[in-house]
């Protein structure tokens, strides 16, 4: 049977095999393409920029207009409920702020030890907004509603209430789309504060519900990391800037062969209500070793 | 040509819908797949090559906003497209339970596929947790989306039959 066939006489059609093979190596070819280089993300990006972008700005606001209300009549129903929850939680907000302030000035000590406070004052920012979240549900990417146009390009660090989101992974004129740290697939080479040792902060699906992200293979041989210990991008990583608050440890515990430690970690970001987010637009760089 | 126009405005819609406001109200993070409803729905109601051409678009579409490199959901949902055009000839406007099984089966399967190809390959075994708190909720999800947007699918397929004989009558 010719793949071509002629339907009405002058019209002339392809059969549907055969048009799902030709398209089968034409993904095949996209990936491989793809996965190696990024010569095909300019045009597609521009084009996806100009079809999609302006209508989602639009209705994100719509979105976020919707989810206020829905939010509004969740809480109606369970004022109630609340109301006693709450009374609760002023007890246990009000003995958190008062470690939250010791926290607080713990921290700007610690600041004036590290001089963090300068380093992140140094680092020149971009506010931007999130337009959309991954249309799936196995990984957590955003896209923002600024682009190259703007000054921003892949790698750059994206940061929003001091603590670090992610990384831009592709860039149109007129958006980008941001890799979050919990993102599944993600690692972040990172530091405990107190002790400068070194470990690897994983995002894992399963966490992602609790707000929670993974690490593991902290070498901590002095045994002097404590849950609630602040972990910062490490200046090993070659993708983050160093010194980007990432979370604080929940929880530690040794690994099976007693030599690393590993455990959960809360991000300092809340990544549900993410709104608004400040794009670092200076990359890391690396003097030529070669 | 006002069939297809009107086949990229629900592209679009649907996409534009899933990755904005249905994202700000997910339950429990999950939202539905509008996308492929769409491709499932064409793929029954028009046959294997429509089914493939708009399921190769949405995962295009897909590919290019959220994923690391392209041609995986495009290859993903181009098969079910097609497998679900394969399912044309036991087509009736009047029957809703084939479609929505269909939807089922065919965003169960993608879930599995997205779990084995995307998870399972970097060596994340707790199948059991995948399924509970992703596949299934989204299965769920979806099929209510489906609910309301297959019967618009088909009202607008029907108005807009250009080249079918049988709809001039103005009675179905």
């Amino acid at each position: 049977m010719s793949p071509v066939i002629k339907n009405r006489g002058e019209k002339f059609t392809v059969s549907g095999k055969f048009l799902l093979m030709i398209l089968t190596i034409l993904c095949i070819l996209l990936m491989a393409v793809s996965f190696g280089t990024d010569v095909l993300n300019r045009p597609l990006n521009t084009a996806v920029g100009y079809v999609i972008v302006p209508f989602q700005s639009g209705i994100g606001k719509l979105g976020g207009y919707l989810s206020r209300r829905s939010e509004e009549l969740v809480a109606i129903r369970s004022l109630l409920d609340e109301n006693a929850q709450l009374k609760e939680q002023i007890a246990t907000l009000t003995e958190q702020n008062t470690l939250l302030q010791q926290d607080k000035f713990e921290l700007n000590h610690l600041r004036e030890l590290y001089e963090l406070d300068q380093q992140y004052d140094v680092y020149p920012k971009i506010g931007a907004r999130i337009i959309g979240r991954d249309a799936g549900n196995w990984y957590a990417t955003f896209l923002l509603d600024k682009g190259s146009e703007d000054g921003l390009d892949v790698d750059m660090n994206v940061i929003a209430g001091g603590g670090l989101v992610g990384r831009i992974t592709s860039v149109g004129p007129n958006w980008s789309k941001v890799t979050s740290i919990i993102n599944d697939n993600q690692n972040v080479s990172g530091k405990v504060l107190s002790t400068d040792d070194h470990l690897i902060v994983s995002g894992d699906l399963r966490l992602m519900a609790d707000n929670c992200i993974s690490f593991s293979q902290l070498m901590d041989s002095q045994g002097k990391v404590v849950e609630g210990d602040k972990i910062v991008t490490s200046n090993i990583s070659d993708k983050y800037l160093p010194g980007i608050l990432i979370g604080y440890i929940s929880v530690i515990e040794t690994d099976t062969n007693k030599l690393t430690k590993s455990g959960q970690l809360v991000p300092a970001v809340d990544f549900e209500h993410l709104k608004e987010v400040l794009v670092i637009t200076e990359k890391k760089t690396f003097p030529d070793t070669d | 040509m006002l069939k297809k126009i009107m086949t990229v405005l629900f592209i679009l819609i649907c996409l534009i819908l899933q990755c904005s406001v249905l994202s700000a109200l997910s339950l429990g993070g999950i939202v539905p797949n509008l996308l492929l409803i769409l491709t499932s729905a064409y793929g029954l109601i028009r046959g294997e090559k429509d089914g493939l051409l708009i399921g190769f678009f949405c995962g295009l579409l897909l590919d290019i906003l959220f994923s690391d490199f392209l041609g995986f959901y495009a290859l993903l949902m181009m098969y079910i497209g097609f497998l679900n055009g394969k399912l044309n000839r036991a087509y009736y406007p009047e029957d809703y339970k084939l479609p929505i099984a269909l939807i089922v089966i065919s965003d169960l399967t993608y879930g599995l596929i997205c779990y084995v190809l995307l998870f399972l390959l970097r060596g994340k075994f707790y199948f059991f947790y995948y399924l509970g708190h992703v596949i299934l909720p989204e299965v769920v999800y979806t099929v209510v989306a489906a609910i309301v947007l297959y019967p618009l699918i088909l009202f607008a397929e029907q108005k807009f039959h250009s080249g079918d004989k049988r709809r001039t009558k103005g009675f179905v």
